[in-house]
């Protein structure tokens, strides 16, 4: 049986010490990024895509399912938290809360559904389904449609941090990534994680040993799902609203890609790959649909001849596991 | 509940039309991955390149409708061609999921550079003048064109499962997608197979895009949302059955048609919710084998 990841990890001890050391000097440099005068909301917005392209890599990198409905996630929390912030005047911690919540029940329920088939046909279902919500998003009056939800109060989290403030809201989405990035590695390195990869490898055989696979699959899934959703949440208080580009299916794409350039089944890989592909949206802003070209050939470029992404052609040179 | 009959049918031929595309477009998918164990996300940007090439043919050429039917799939379907001998290829070992993801990025270039040079705004493209004009039935007024296309969809269709089910050619078709290695060991060259198959699933897009270019506008972005539904329709169906497909992209058609007339407010989302059902019910799709 072929797997989408070509990310193989070779020797675990080793694998983790080098991880740490990955993560000391990530968590370093991002703690930094306020001295040095990079522009902070450049830095946010890609914070949040990398937390949402690490939760896509949970399930594909290590459970060898390929979503392309992610931004339905993404756009659900987004709009959850929106509206009780706007409308109910929750305080921001709530708003995260009904956010994440509601994209892990959204992950309930299309898993259920979604996890009925298997490879090429999950990933036509996921994109089925997010669609099908982009649709009543359109219609439903509390999203408002084309126009979205503008013009968000970011307020105080706990009743202290002020959120309109730039420097405290940095480092708010920055804690924010770390806590849903370690526990998404916990997740990848627990026995729940080891069985993921055995399904991934080989299912039938998983199945042999007396794993039910399905639920395995389903809780990855809703776990996914959910980490998605949190930084849908965050991403409210960077961007200030919500919009249906957020559920559409060209989201879906981009998160993929990320996950791509980084490399599919790396710790790291969804980090960097979000960070390259912010970036490069941000300096080609100005060429129209040349960007949508631009992506369409590094996703061509990527699957030809450069499978293993940035961190995975790192990695698989220096014999680690990142 | 009073119904209105004229309202009624003439949604139900609209329904038909978008079953026509379904089917054209589902059965080129299913040809496609039986062959080459893709599935094509590019198929809506083909469709979609289908019609600019009517549009090309006519305007820049001055090739009318007629042979732009029979031009207009060659030409796109000799592009596929060669898409697969440069890209699809190199990549025939590996996941499914990579031929998806090379598909989707073909499918972003394409319809990025249709776009930067018309636009996200429709071109017209006149009905020609032989299927002008419409014929009243008694119950309704048929506008002859859209009969045409219905019709001849319907005859395409119906050509395709027979070549394919029925003919010499297409009984190497089934066996090398069964075993190519064995199809190969008797002599038949499976990699040109290969191409040629690629080059009629896109052949079929492109003709559905041509019928479409009367009916809906040339747009850069007309197969980017039909592709994801026809997915829906191919969740639906199955992918083990070409006449499957055919059946079942007409009925879903029919049904959404239906849904205009009685409650339009889910007209977009009618298929997607009826995959989701098809998946509670049966989740291995109405005619297709457990995948």
């Amino acid at each position: 049986m072929t797997t989408i990841t070509e990310n193989a990890i070779p020797e675990p001890r080793r694998g983790t010490s080098d991880a740490m050391i990955a993560f000391v000097i990530m968590t370093a440099l991002l703690l930094i990024v306020p001295l040095t005068g990079v522009y902070p909301f450049f830095v946010m917005q890609a914070l949040c895509f990398a937390l949402l392209a690490c939760a896509f890599n949970l399930l594909i990198g290590y459970g060898g399912l390929l979503s392309f409905g992610h931004a339905m996630f993404l756009g659900t929390a987004g709009y959850f938290t929106a509206h009780a912030l706007k409308v109910w005047g929750f305080t921001p911690e709530l708003g995260i809360l009904i956010g994440t919540l509601g994209a892990a029940a959204l992950g309930v329920i299309t898993g259920l559904i979604a996890i009925r088939r298997q490879g090429i046909y999950f990933a036509m279902i996921t994109l089925a389904l997010s669609q099908l919500l982009y649709f009543v998003y359109l219609q439903t009056p509390f999203t408002h449609g084309e126009d979205g939800i503008q013009g968000i109060p970011q307020g105080f989290l706990f009743g202290i941090f002020n959120l309109s403030k730039p420097i405290t809201l940095y480092y708010v989405i920055l804690a924010g990534f770390l806590l849903g990035f370690l526990l998404i590695y916990r997740a990848i390195n627990s026995p729940f994680g080891e069985v993921l990869k055995a399904i991934r490898e080989n299912e039938p055989r998983a199945i042999s040993l007396g794993y039910k696979t399905d639920q395995y699959k389903l809780l990855a899934y809703i776990l996914s799902g959910t980490l998605a959703g949190f930084a849908g949440s965050l991403k409210v208080f960077v961007a200030q609203n919500a919009s249906l580009t957020d559920v559409h299916w060209t989201m879906s794409g981009e998160i993929v890609l990320m996950t791509l350039v980084g490399g599919l089944g790396t710790i790291f890989g969804p980090v960097v790959g979000a960070f390259v592909i912010i970036a490069m949206q941000q300096y080609l802003a100005g060429f129209g649909q040349w960007v949508t070209v631009i992506q369409g050939a590094i996703f061509v470029i990527c699957v030809l001849t450069f499978r293993r992404g940035v961190i995975g052609e790192i990695a698989h040179y220096f014999k680690r596991s990142l | 509940m009073s119904i209105n009959l004229q309202a009624l049918f003439a949604q139900l031929l609209v329904g038909l039309i978008n079953g026509s595309f379904y089917a054209l477009l589902s059965l080129g998918l299913a040809v496609i991955f039986g062959m080459l164990n893709i599935i094509n996300f590019a198929h809506g940007a083909l469709y979609m390149m289908g019609a600019f090439a009517a549009y090309f043919l006519l305007n820049v050429l001055n090739i009318g409708y007629w042979p732009a039917l029979i031009v207009a799939p060659l030409a796109v379907g000799i592009f596929g061609m060669i898409l697969e001998r440069t890209m699809l290829k190199w990549i025939s070992g590996l996941d499914h999921l990579y031929g998806l993801l090379l598909t989707f990025g073909m499918a972003l270039i394409i319809q990025g550079v249709f776009q930067n040079y018309f636009g996200s705004s429709g071109l017209p493209y006149a009905i020609p003048d032989l299927l002008k004009g419409g014929m009243n039935l008694g119950f309704m007024f048929l506008p002859i064109y859209r009969g045409w296309v219905v019709i001849f969809s319907l005859i395409v269709c119906i050509l395709t499962w027979y070549l394919i089910e029925r003919t010499r050619l297409g009984a190497n078709l089934r066996a090398a997608t069964e075993n190519p290695t064995l199809v190969r060991a008797f002599g038949i060259n499976v990699p040109r197979m290969i191409t040629l198959t690629y080059g009629l699933g896109v052949g079929l897009a492109a003709l559905a895009g041509v019928l479409s270019a009367p009916i809906n506008q040339v747009r850069p972005l007309m197969g980017a949302d039909l592709i994801i539904v026809v997915f829906a329709v191919v969740v639906i169906g199955g992918m083990g059955s070409i006449m499957g497909s055919i059946i079942t992209g007409f009925a879903l058609g029919i049904v959404e048609g239906l849904t205009k007339y009685f409650y339009p407010e889910a007209s977009n989302t009618v298929v997607f919710v009826l995959m989701v059902l098809v998946l509670l019910i049966k989740p291995s799709g109405l005619t297709g084998r457990a995948a």
